[in-house]
């Protein structure tokens, strides 16, 4: 009989331990959560580091009020047994021991209350930042724009960069083994430079985001048509990880936020390369692109910003997602494409306002020219996107 | 809780199978024109029951999704609907129907009434019911699929979700008049219908917690109306109450929802906590200790829980002052609900306590709810909840308080008022079994979910970094054993001890009070037809 029991255990063990195979090989992803983490991440700001000791000052003092509480109760349980013949008392009521237990919680929560506050009015004190930034939630990634300060005027998209194959679909197993950074890891992370006070300012284009960074103790909402701010002052060179915290549609786990904080020399290094690589990258709107040209770039410019909902072979969602492949409109007047594409239709994002005319003109073009499509207008150059613009 | 006497002279003892004096229905008609209170208790519970199945289904699938990381067996937009509908049935179609199902059976019994004040409107309330939960479950079946902006709907997000989003509105309304119509009862019946001498203070604690909750039901519930209906106009007829660019303030529809949504969680604890005041006095043999505190408490919460709504908003760029107000002003909130904890523990002090399962079930409240009331005042203080909010934390909080809290309440009642209800006593080894099963696998589901928030786990989530994934396998191992368990109870205990079992005597648990106890087991179809008198 022993030694059934300890066959089921083993078994059961090894169940367990089956299961948890694939996260073997896993490692902690750097400036992001570690594998089995019991507490808030490490804090790189003081901020953060306030919020750890506030949390665990909570801790303990449930934990005192935890032990004390229940210590009564359980010893009551063992001991005021009708099987061990132990008579039930009479008493029911007793003002004064009221009053005490009200009291003495009452004193308690001020206790709690008081660090927090110090706390709360320092979170809200976004004046005198060195550096500000706007951060735009769409869906579904970030857009940041340095506003002011160093790297004034640096502006770009920053979208998740795990590959799709480490992410698999229903049905379909993942091809790439994940990771360390799986779900953590953008193109364009955002740069700033170690001590400095950084202004963050939120926004969003369509729903409701989140803009969080645990190690920072920051998370400020992303409202469309509203502004908020938040601030952080990182001490310490790394690399940092958050995700967007507010519901926001179907990729809602699927736009991180990655914090480069770097030293000031890098961080000068950094913005004019930045600013090198825009200047170079901006686009001449009157350029006359080639229809192999304006494939190459739409290509890209589809896989990053279409493809979620119109899926990559151009079928779209039944119901939810139109189909491009065979679409009316992508095979139709170029004016009704453009027009959707720049202006919006229900769930589908107002793209003017995030990409540029070369990339909107570049992505119809390669719809155009895609899976079964043979539209008659068959490329439409960014100048003709800038002229829809007016 | 006084003594009470009952006026024999006209007792009567119809057993409502062969009741003919009145002619009552039976049949189908028994059930759709049902007016009397218990038939009308009954088939809340049974609704109820169905949609904790269902719910509970949808959170099966929610866990299998995420025992791994990676998009295994659903897309991510159906993922959305998985959690917002979890959700909706469960706060809806479950918890609120079961302890409505509760207030029906129990509260004319506790005072001594023949039946509700409004009996055709009772059965209004309670029919109004299948067809929204038909109407919000074959939102699913729509093009675009069920609605899959969180069972807190914010606005913009839910200006772009399909027909689904409009189904769920309009199941939402036909509750919310539900809730709306039996509060209206339930209140009538308190006031009007008390036997003679029973004061409201001396009235039961079950009834003072249905009271309260009455009348926070209707306070509230016309708010969350205007909330989805401002939602519905936005969507289809061109206003722009929650649409920036038309003018309107998506933070509205939060400051509107969670005025409504604060004392709408506080609407489904407070009859738990009538119900644990019940079962520990009569498993104590004891007194229940401070019945006037308790009232207080019970009434300071329900106040206190009209003005804190904005707890759940910390993060949406208030004012500091705000940030301030609102954090004090939860923390307020422990006190009273701490007074109640400290009155059970001194109703269980040196009392003479056994432990069948609706004690088991009571004991384990106390415990598994509190612990979901720290984890509440922790994340009250604003610098937390800044780290907390939207992630993990917040889904292992609400959880404790309401499967650990409501949920257990509710098995607690069943397996105390049970036998009045059935005639049979439920087999103790196999309760005793459930409520074991429920405990731990629930705390094996639910306590790592702290750990995954504090680490920054964002809730709502379909797939997550492989660093969460230890926990997240915990999380759904537990929850299968807790979906088997309750599937467990459904076919071995609640079932047998509707159709047999031994009899249950007119007051099975010896340190019971209350006028329900005086009436047989099974209670028969109408009792009370003449008050009895309350010294």
């Amino acid at each position: 009989m022993k030694y059934a029991k300890r066959l089921q255990t083993l078994m059961l063990g090894a169940l367990f331990m089956l299961a948890g195979m694939p996260s073997w090989a896993m490692e902690n992803s750097q400036g992001g959560p570690a594998r089995w983490e019991l507490n808030l991440q490490p804090p790189v700001t003081a901020i953060a580091r306030d919020i750890y000791s506030i949390h665990n000052w909570m801790l303990y003092v449930c934990l005192a009020i935890f032990v004390l509480v229940f210590g009564v109760m359980f010893y009551s349980i063992f001991k005021h047994r009708k099987s061990l013949g132990h008579k039930p008392a009479t008493f029911h009521e007793s003002t004064a021991v009221e009053i005490a237990w009200t009291a003495v919680p009452f004193f308690i929560v001020i206790a709690m209350a008081l660090p927090a506050t110090k706390t709360i009015v320092a979170m809200k004190d976004t004046s005198n930042a060195d550096i500000t930034i706007k951060v735009t939630g769409m869906q579904w990634k970030w857009g940041y724009d340095y506003l002011k300060g160093d790297g004034q005027g640096i502006a770009f998209l920053s979208n998740l960069s795990t590959p799709r194959e480490q992410i698999g679909s229903p049905g379909v197993e993942p091809t790439q083994a994940r990771g360390a950074n799986y779900l953590l890891e953008v193109d364009n992370p955002l740069v700033v430079p170690v001590n400095k006070k950084i202004r963050m300012i939120t926004t969003a284009n369509d729903v409701i985001h989140s803009w969080g960074v645990p190690a920072f103790g920051v998370k400020q909402d992303a409202i469309p048509g509203f502004v908020r701010d938040t601030w952080f002052k990182a001490d310490q060179i790394g690399t940092y990880r958050g995700q967007c915290v507010e519901l926001c549609g179907k990729e809602h786990a699927f736009m991180p936020i990655v914090v480069n904080v770097v030293s000031d020399a890098d961080y000068k290094a950094w913005t004019e390369a930045k600013q090198k690589e825009m200047a170079a990258s901006a686009d001449d709107p009157s350029k006359v692109w080639t229809i192999d040209e304006l494939k190459v770039r739409g290509e890209k410019v589809f896989t990053a910003n279409c493809a979620v909902c119109h899926q990559a072979n151009g079928k779209g969602l039944p119901g939810a997602f139109p189909a491009l492949d065979g679409s009316p409109i992508v095979n139709g007047p170029k004016a009704g494409q453009i027009n959707i594409v720049m202006n919006g239709k229900n769930a589908m994002p107002v793209w003017k306002t995030v990409l540029s005319d070369t990339d909107i003109a570049a992505a119809i073009t390669y719809t155009r020219n895609s899976w079964s499509n043979k539209a008659q207008e068959n490329i439409v150059q960014p100048a003709e996107v800038l002229a829809a613009r007016k | 809780m006084s003594t009470t006497t009952i006026d024999h002279a006209h007792d009567h003892s119809h057993d409502h199978a062969h009741d003919h004096a009145h002619g009552h229905p039976h049949g189908w008609r028994r059930w759709l024109y049902a007016t009397n209170h218990k038939d009308i208790g009954t088939l809340y519970l049974w609704f109820s029951f169905v949609m904790l199945l269902a719910g509970g289904s949808l959170a099966m699938a929610i866990r299998t999704e995420l025992m791994q990381p990676g998009l295994q067996f659903f897309k991510p937009e159906f993922f959305n609907q998985l959690t917002t509908m979890h959700g909706l049935m469960m706060v809806f179609g479950a918890i609120m129907p079961a302890f409505v199902g509760f207030a029906n059976w129990m509260i004319p019994l506790q005072i001594g009434a023949a039946d509700m004040a409004f009996a055709r409107m009772n059965n209004f309330s309670f029919w109004l019911l299948p067809p929204a939960a038909i109407l919000l479950a074959t939102s699913f079946l729509v093009p675009g699929g069920a609605t899959a902006a969180g069972w807190t709907l914010y606005a913009p997000l839910s200006t772009q979700m399909g027909i689904g989003m409009d189904m769920g509105i309009f199941a939402m309304h036909i509750m919310g008049a539900s809730s709306i119509m039996g509060s209206i009862n339930i209140i009538t019946t308190i006031l009007n219908m008390r036997a003679p001498g029973m004061t409201l203070m001396k009235m039961p604690m079950f009834c003072w917690t249905w009271l309260i909750t009455a009348y926070l039901l209707i306070a509230v519930m016309p708010v969350l109306a205007g909330a989805i209906t401002m939602t519905l106009t936005d969507r289809h007829f061109g206003t722009s109450f929650f649409n920036a660019a038309g003018g309107g303030d998506p933070v509205m529809y939060q400051h509107i929802f969670w005025f409504f949504g604060h004392p709408e969680v506080y609407i489904m604890i407070l009859p738990a906590f009538g119900i644990v005041s019940h079962i520990i006095p009569a498993f104590a043999r004891k007194q229940l200790f401070g019945y006037a505190s308790m009232v207080y408490a019970t009434s300071s919460i329900a106040i206190l829980s009209f003005i804190v709504w904005a707890h759940h908003m910390f993060t949406t760029g208030m004012p500091v002052t705000g940030q301030l107000f609102f954090m004090y002003a939860t923390m307020l909130i422990a006190i009273p609900t701490g007074v109640k904890v400290f009155n059970w523990i001194a109703t269980m002090w040196k009392g003479s306590m056994t432990f069948e399962t609706p004690m088991l079930f009571a004991v384990g409240f106390i415990f598994v709810f509190t612990m979901g009331g720290f984890t509440g005042l922790i994340l009250a203080v604003t610098p937390i909840d800044i780290q907390l909010q939207d992630t993990y934390y917040v889904v292992a909080h609400f959880h404790y308080v309401l499967v650990a809290g409501s949920l257990f309440a509710l098995f607690a009642g069943f397996y105390y008022w049970g036998p009045k209800w059935t005639g049979h006593m439920y087999n103790e080894t196999r309760g005793k079994i459930h409520f074991w099963n429920s405990l731990i696998w629930f705390n094996v589901t639910f306590f790592p979910m702290h750990f995954l928030g504090l680490a920054g786990m964002p809730r709502r989530y379909a797939d997550y970094p492989a660093q969460f994934t230890d926990f997240n396998l915990i999380a759904s191992l537990g929850a299968f054993g807790f979906g088997l368990t309750q599937v467990y109870f459904l076919f071995f205990v609640v079932l047998p001890c509707i159709k047999g079992g031994p009899k249950a005597a007119d007051k099975p648990w010896d340190g019971a009070e209350g006028l329900e106890w005086t009436v047989p087991s099974p209670a028969p179809f109408h009792t009370f037809e003449t008050p009895p008198t309350v010294k």
